[in-house]
């Protein structure tokens, strides 16, 4: 495990002008199983890779629904992400109530984005260590978000996040072009199969490792039962897997550019895991 | 009596100290809310009606104070956004204090620069919360609201009164206009279910003269406030040409 | 000119100087559960004293698809009610993973109005919905909280009024040799358009027109029946 004098606290500058805390945050949000998230032009679809702790264990749940409209799928710590969930449940509920509409997605992440920057700046605490992708529909249509530790929230097309989740994101750059005008039902098997290029070779997409949730015009945010997903997993069964994952571990690069300057140790995990 | 009374109250009427005992309250500090809940001046009726595409809203210059015409000029018809326009009726000052409160939440909402107008439904829904929420304090702001829009090209046209009472309908007066003019509306509606625009103007504007004959707090100049998809209108303020030539044959009253 | 000699002003009388904080907006509701339904009706009119503020207000609200609430009587307290029921149906939706059951939004409507116990909801609620083993059944509330469980109640401005005639016709009293029996949906049906109908004869705050709305196994039906309008 990496130590620098410059990572004790989020109020810490390195010379750089980094800030390992929330930087080893970020990291959290790797060591979580991956998950995707897409967009057509009527619905925004969440499919996430869940996984169980231990053979006696229950697969741990990844998408949470925030309100009609909105729904979250998460990568990092499930706690963190129960407490943003909750607040973004309670912001949702509150705008609804004194307004008689769905709080609009760019307004709930403004709030969530300001909520979670505070933890970035504070001594007397830490970053959220989970990355969520938000999918919601409102006035001006389906919406991807994705939102990150640093409390960075990004309005994306497709994205996705968690372990091994560059080869996801390859696959959704690949086929970027089709999603807009491709239907609903091909969106999810693009997620399906965007998801399945981060598993390792001898894992499966199975009823019981995957979540799809899906939002949309007249479709109220809901999370597939068993047998809905068994229809999606039948529609990519058997096809050939496209960009075979890398062996390696996930790539982490993330490049500042200052190669020639000096440099702070570079964190490539922020605890050890199994 | 009253004249001497009303110096120890700095003159203000809700309270008074009656002499006579005829008031509950015998000094401001008996009022165990200490609040006065009383208007003081006041704007009467305000109209609405939809039309095939739009709303119009119209209401009167006057502010009254008792029986006194005493502000001839006041506006009480406003533009919101690009949806939504606001006839309110009933104390000036809560009226004036509640056009703050809206002015200041648009400013809010402009501010998130994220071009998500504010809908009817959703200013109706927020108001009628602004407004029960002062009824529940028991300090409520003394007004009746009309907010008209449109919303998914449809016309949207709602009330609120001071107790927090929402109702959404096409054709809605308060105050004396609930007596008078909406009889006269319905019937309008009725003999011709999707008026446009010019015809619902004319509607309105009869409605405003039978007002001005028969409420002794209108008067003859009034706004119009038009909403529809394309444009707000915000008219006026607008004369009414009335014709008393029939007042001198009303005689024996003297 | 001092301003208590304003008449309108100084001539107030002791009991229109306070300010009211409640209205009588009127409406009536009328509910029957059967073995495997439930009906839940109102009238659509919304009045002040003698003034109509709209003849198309319904007074159910659906807050789950399993349950009906109809809430009349100050309607400013009722838009509050049920706002608030609706958001806490939607909490309990993500604290639990289900919808809640009828009898648990019965006994929460219960502890709401008990909540402002001392400034209360001017209302008559009277709920209605399919119970887990998907019998209709009714619950009745005065505006405090008290809460009462039957499979059939008529509330709201012509409750006293319709009580009586549906103890007779739905709950069979006061009838000599008959085989008590639970009433199909199409006879609760007929009752509930009859007893409107009687009450927008009597009662000046009830008419316009009927919602009923219809709960079964397969779902929630509505329909919309006409009264007198005047």
């Amino acid at each position: 495990m990496f130590r620098n004098q410059y990572d004790s606290d989020v109020t810490v500058w390195s010379p750089q002008g980094r800030i390992h805390q929330v930087e080893y945050a970020m990291e959290a949000v790797k060591l979580g199983s991956a998950t995707v998230g897409l967009k057509n032009k009527t619905h925004a679809v969440l499919v996430a890779l869940k996984r169980a702790a231990s053979e006696l264990s229950a697969y741990q749940k990844k998408l949470f629904p925030i309100d009609e409209h909105v729904g979250i799928s998460i990568s990092g710590l499930t706690a963190d992400a129960r407490m943003l969930s909750r607040y973004m449940r309670t912001e949702c509920l509150n705008y609804k109530y004194a307004h008689d509409a769905p709080l609009p997605l760019n307004r709930l992440l403004l709030k969530l984005g300001n909520k979670m920057q505070v933890c970035t700046q504070r001594y007397d605490k830490r970053p959220y260590g989970v990355g969520l992708l938000i999918a919601g529909y409102d006035d001006s249509g389906p919406h991807i978000y994705q939102t990150c530790p640093s409390a960075n929230y990004y309005d994306c097309r497709a994205m996705a996040i968690g372990s091994r989740s560059q080869s996801a994101r390859t696959y959704l750059e690949k086929h970027l072009d089709i999603f807009p005008n491709c239907a609903t039902e091909e969106l999810v098997a693009h997620g399906l199969r965007a998801l399945r290029d981060t598993l390792p070779n001898e894992v499966e997409l199975t009823v019981k490792n995957v979540s799809i949730g899906i939002v949309g015009v007249d479709t109220t945010y809901k999370e597939f039962a068993e047998n809905e997903t068994a229809r999606y997993l039948s529609m990519i069964e058997g096809e050939e897997r496209r960009g075979a994952p890398p062996t390696g571990t996930d790539p982490v690069a993330p490049d500042d550019g200052s190669e020639n300057e000096p440099r702070d140790p570079e964190p490539v995990v922020a605890m050890d895991t199994e | 009596m009253f004249e001497v009374s009303a110096l120890h109250n700095f003159g203000f009427p809700a309270n008074s100290l009656d002499l006579l005992g005829n008031n509950e309250f015998q000094t401001i500090n008996d009022d165990p809310i200490g609040h006065f809940h009383t208007p003081i001046t006041t704007a009467t009726s305000v109209l609405g009606l939809a039309f095939d595409n739009g709303v119009i809203l119209a209401a009167d210059t006057l502010g009254s104070y008792g029986s006194l015409a005493r502000f001839k000029n006041i506006s009480r018809v406003l533009k919101v956004n690009k949806n939504i326009i606001l006839g309110v009726g009933g104390d000036y000052a809560d009226f004036q204090y509640l056009k703050e409160l809206v002015n200041g939440k648009m400013i809010g909402e402009e501010c998130l620069e994220d071009n998500v107008p504010l809908k009817p439904a959703s200013l109706h829904c927020w108001l009628t919360r602004v407004l029960y929420q002062r009824r529940s304090k028991v300090d409520p702001l003394w007004n009746n609201v009309l907010i008209a829009g449109v919303q998914n090209k449809t016309p949207y046209l709602g009330f609120i009164d001071k107790l927090g009472t929402a109702v959404k309908d096409t054709v809605i007066a308060t105050g004396f206009g609930a007596h008078i003019a909406v009889p006269l509306l319905r019937n309008g509606v009725q003999k011709k279910p999707n008026m446009n625009k010019q015809e619902a103007e004319e509607l309105i504007v009869k409605c405003m003269e039978v007002l001005y004959y028969r409420d002794a707090r209108s008067f003859n100049k009034y706004e119009l406030g038009i909403i529809t998809p394309d444009e707000v209108q915000i008219k006026g303020p607008i004369s009414i040409k009335a014709n008393w030539d029939i007042s001198q044959y009303v005689s024996g009253y003297e | 000119m001092a301003l208590a000699s304003l008449p309108h002003l100084s001539g107030m009388k002791k009991n229109d100087s306070r300010f009211n904080p409640y209205d009588d907006n009127g409406g009536s509701i009328v509910a029957i559960g059967g073995d495997n339904y439930l009906l839940i009706a109102s009238d659509t009119r919304l009045s002040t004293g003698y003034s109509i503020y709209t003849r198309n207000q319904s007074k159910l609200f659906q807050v789950s698809n399993k349950s009906i609430v109809g809430c009349s009587g100050c309607w400013c307290d009722t838009l509050t009610l049920t706002r608030l029921i609706n958001a806490r149906m939607q909490m309990y939706l993500h604290e639990h993973n289900k919808e809640m059951s009828t009898p648990a939004l019965a006994q929460m409507i219960s502890t709401m109005l008990y909540y402002k116990r001392f400034f209360p909801y001017y209302v008559s609620v009277v709920m209605g919905g399919l119970e887990p083993d998907g019998s209709g059944w009714v619950y009745s509330y005065d505006p405090i909280g008290n809460l009462e469980r039957s499979k059939f109640h008529a509330g709201g401005s012509s409750g006293a009024l319709l009580q009586p005639l549906l103890d007779n016709q739905v709950g069979l009293k006061n009838i000599q040799n008959i085989v008590e029996e639970s009433i199909t949906l199409e006879k609760a049906s007929r009752i509930v358009q009859d007893v409107f109908i009687s009450a927008a004869e009597r009662d000046i705050y009830t008419g316009d027109e009927i919602h009923i709305m219809c709960i079964t196994a397969d779902g929630i039906k509505e329909e919309k029946v006409d009264l007198r309008k005047d």
